[in-house]
């Protein structure tokens, strides 16, 4: 069986999944519970000057059929007096000695208050430190948050008095509301940062009701932008935390975090250098339950690669994303529809004419206007509808792909309800790789 | 006899077989489905729903605008929805079959969408007004969807009716548990409030002269579907017991109930025949058989019609055909003999033939004829230059036009008795084939 364990800019866990900064590690009863049922580690939910909460705090966006695949907050950090944390924590690691527990921290930005805080989490028995520069909503107009970490000067200086005194490592998080990531992760490391957590929050609003045309959460008929989480930002994401790990000047371990559900996510973000995984939303959905089939998964997935720990396969797709401009533009694939697998939905036929490059065709049907047409010709002159056989799909709703014409766009592919009924296959141009750089380099545009 | 079940029974007994969607099964059903282009579930409705558009907008919250596009193609929505036999057209045609997936349920979303337009009271608008009026002949599916349609165009409608309820058999035929009278009502409704003129109550050829109608009226259209049951021509069948099939329907529908006999014998094949013993069923008969003079595999009534009905302890008995019906005044026994089935004939269809020797009685206490309905030729013979085939008036199915300029038909009265869909289907066009008429009439 493989062996999960997590060694983090020398914070140790039993395994990679950690509960992000947020409402599930918000007191010591909630995260031993979350040890008990399989977590490695927890970032405790921000500490500081407690602060007061509005009512309502969350909203969602639902998609097709399916709860929560976004969400958004308006929730501050911790409530509750910072010597209750950190008396908790050290009661967390008495009983838990071999998990990680994190303080996540944020004070005004003042190098004395920076420094009380540190000695105090590290007092508490703490085995590491997170700086929390990412918060978007509330704390980023009092000056901290993502206040913070929008400035790279200003986080290189905080980072840096924190690491005056911190004997732990110290983490910074990074929030995505900023154009270029690395900038931040580079400030981080010239404050002597000992890792980063990516992503924070993405500014949000998720709707806006169509009856009271309030937009949601509602605070006594008012909202406010929050934080956006879950599935839906798992791309956005990946790409932060890709151009973070394949930053040269970086070079820091990352935890990653956005949207992350089951194993599968959880391989992801290890394949694009994640060293350790920090989840809130799936857990707020479903509990702490969910990390079971995490650690199971993700072990079962490593034993069939012949994986035997998290460094054998840790950054191993990083070397696949590259500069567009490094990609072989004589590189070709066309679809190929499989008639056996057709169900004769036509979604790749419409999806191709109306969507990319009118490549998908009925046989003997000149353009999808035509094919509405005669249907409903067909229909008024057949006034007895035959039972209809269910077993195969008529030949003439089988679209048929022009492959002079394809692109090898995917479109079709991506459309298509049916596994396996469209691929997208390779043909040999006869042109050997060449990329735009090349050509460029080449003057032969 | 058992006595007539309670109202609170027979509301019970009656239940609705397709409950209506819940807001939220609505749309997660209607999320489902694939949106498929030029969908086959639309190539399969005879009134070419555009199924795939009215689903997407349930699925957004449109429903008004879903209903609005169920009744552009189909002014008898809400009883479609619930007794189209959607397993062999739409949703018989739904592609989600072939990827080894539960088809949508599109009755039961289109009945989501028609609920919704019924309970906000919404309405339908007719065209401008323009020369041209047209007498509809019976007040069933057929004239209604013709009706609708020619309001639209702008044309005068009248429809005249022998029955002092407008529906046809949508409102006295129909199987309770599949659709109410009022519900069809309500569609009768939605079509008077678009303009048409109804006169029920009176007959056309009796209280009313052909003659008298085409000289009001530019156009007549037939959509007088067919008559009553066909008798089953053996003796005993004047005995006190013995109800036709659509007679028992419309009497226990009209009435929220009726007597029923203790073992019920219903006579045929067809879906009116299971119709029929289903509700025998449903009002207290404690045994109901069913016979049909061929095997099941040659029985006209749908597949999940008859399956519903085994469920329902209905006993089939194949290749039985009835022969007399005994009893002093009342029904006793039924007597049939045992039938085999020949070679197939020029059809391909096997005939029954009786095995010789084989009668035995069946003892029941009321017998239901269901072996179709007659033709009414008598009524159309006085509609002058009408072509008449096995009793059906001969009509263009493309545009219901007849032998005579001035008559159009269609639904049961052409086609022989088929489904409401198709009948609406059939009507729609012929009200299109009227329309280019009254244009070529008055420019």
């Amino acid at each position: 069986m493989a062996d999960l364990t997590t060694r983090f800019a020398g914070i140790q866990s039993p395994n990679p999944f950690w509960l992000a900064s947020g409402p599930p590690a918000n007191c010591g009863d909630q995260v031993m519970r979350a040890f008990d049922a399989g977590w490695g580690g927890a970032v405790w939910k921000t500490i500081g000057e407690p602060i007061v909460n509005v009512s309502s705090r969350y909203s969602s966006i639902d998609w097709s059929g399916q709860r929560m695949m976004g969400l958004n907050n308006i929730e501050l950090i911790t409530d509750r007096p910072i010597e209750t944390n950190f008396r908790e924590i050290s009661e967390v690691k008495k009983r838990y000695p071999r998990h990680a527990v994190i303080a996540s921290l944020m004070v005004e930005s003042k190098r004395e208050t920076w420094h009380d805080i540190v000695r105090r989490a590290e007092d508490s028995g703490a085995d590491g430190l997170e700086l929390n520069f990412g918060c978007p909503h509330g704390m980023s107009e009092r000056g901290m948050g993502s206040a913070v970490g929008q400035v790279p000067e200003y986080t290189t200086l905080i980072t840096g008095w924190v690491k005056e005194v911190a004997r732990t490592p110290v983490l910074i998080k990074l929030t995505p509301n900023i154009s270029d990531i690395r900038t931040i992760a580079r400030a981080a490391r010239l404050g002597d940062a000992d890792g980063l957590s990516a992503i924070n929050t993405i500014n949000s609003i998720t709707g806006i009701d169509l009856d009271s045309f309030m937009p949601r959460p509602d605070v006594a008929g008012l909202s406010s932008h929050g934080g956006y989480c879950g599935p839906a930002v798992k791309p956005i994401a990946l790409h932060l935390v890709q151009q973070i790990s394949s930053d040269p000047e970086v070079r820091l371990p990352v935890s990653g975090i956005g949207g992350i559900a089951t194993w599968r996510d959880a391989a992801e973000f290890l394949l694009l250098g994640c060293t350790s995984l920090q989840v809130c939303t799936a857990v707020m959905h479903y509990g702490f339950r969910i990390v079971e089939d995490m650690i199971e998964g993700l072990s079962n997935w490593m034993d069939e690669k012949g994986f035997r720990g998290l460094e054998d396969f840790r950054g191993l797709s990083l070397p696949r994303v590259v500069d567009w401009g490094a990609l072989d533009l004589n590189y070709k694939i066309v679809a190929r529809i499989d008639p056996a697998l057709c169900i004769g939905c036509d979604l790749c036929y419409i999806a191709c004419w109306d969507g990319a490059h009118q490549c998908i065709h009925i046989e003997g049907v000149p353009t999808p206007e035509r094919l509405l047409e005669q249907s409903r010709d067909r229909i008024a002159r057949t006034p007895l509808v035959p039972r209809v056989d269910t077993s195969t799909t008529p030949a003439l709703r089988i679209p048929r792909v022009d492959e002079q014409e394809c692109v090898g766009c995917n479109l079709c592919w991506l459309v298509c309800p049916v596994e396996g009924c469209i691929t997208m296959e390779r043909i040999d141009t006869g042109r050997p790789a060449e990329t735009w750089h090349e050509r460029i380099t080449r003057g032969t545009r | 006899m058992v006595p007539p079940v309670s109202s609170r029974e027979f509301e019970a007994s009656f239940a609705e077989i397709h409950p209506p969607l819940g807001p939220h099964e609505a749309i997660a059903e209607a999320t489902r489905c694939l949106y498929c282009f030029d969908a086959p579930c639309t190539n399969a409705c005879p009134t070419h729903i555009d199924v795939p558009r009215f689903i997407k907008k349930i699925a957004t919250g449109n429903l008004t605008g879903s209903a609005f596009a169920i009744l552009d193609a189909n002014i008898l929505g809400l009883s479609c929805s619930r007794v189209c036999p959607v397993n062999v057209l739409c949703e018989g045609a739904c592609v989600l079959h072939r990827y080894h997936k539960r088809p949508i349920e599109i009755g039961r979303l289109q009945r989501h969408a028609m609920d919704h337009f019924y309970a906000r009271g919404l309405r339908l608008f007719e065209g401008e007004r323009r020369r041209g009026r047209v007498a509809c002949i019976g007040a069933g599916p057929a004239s209604l969807a013709c009706a609708a349609e020619l309001r639209r165009q702008g044309l005068g409608v009248t429809v005249f009716d022998k029955r002092p309820l407008a529906g046809g058999l949508n409102t006295y035929g129909v199987a309770e548990y599949k659709l109410r009278p009022s519900d069809s009502l309500k569609e009768v409704e939605l079509v008077r409030a678009m303009g048409v003129e109804f006169r029920l109550g009176v007959e056309v050829g009796r209280e009313v002269s052909i003659e008298e109608i085409e000289k009001q009226f530019d156009i007549i259209f037939l959509g007088v579907g067919l008559g009553p049951t066909l008798p089953l021509g053996i003796p005993g069948e004047n005995l006190a017991g013995v109800v036709d099939a659509l007679r028992f329907i419309a009497g226990y529908k009209t009435n929220g109930g009726a007597y029923i006999g203790r073992r019920v014998a219903i006579v045929g094949g067809g879906n009116t025949a299971i119709d029929a013993a289903a509700a025998s069923r449903r009002l207290g008969a404690e045994e109901v058989h069913l016979l049909y003079r061929r095997s099941e595999k040659e029985m006209p009534a749908f597949e999940h019609e008859v399956e519903l009905a085994r469920q329902q302890g209905i006993r089939f008995h194949w290749l039985t055909q009835p022969v007399a019906i005994h009893g002093g005044q009342e029904v006793e026994a039924i007597e049939c003999v045992r039938m085999e089935l020949g070679p197939p004939d020029q059809k391909g269809r096997r005939q029954p033939r009786p095995i010789e020797g084989s009668n035995f009685r069946l003892s029941c206490d009321m017998v239901i004829p269901s072996i179709g309905q007659s033709r009414l030729i008598e009524f159309l013979s006085q509609c002058r230059r009408l072509e008449l085939r096995h009793g059906c008036v001969v009509a263009d199915l493309e545009t219901g036009r007849t032998a005579n300029p001035r008559y159009f038909a269609a639904g049961d009265c052409v086609n022989g008795g088929r489904e409401v869909v198709d009948s609406v289907a059939e009507g729609k066009r012929a009200a299109v084939g009227i329309g280019k008429a009254i244009e070529e009439l008055h420019g």
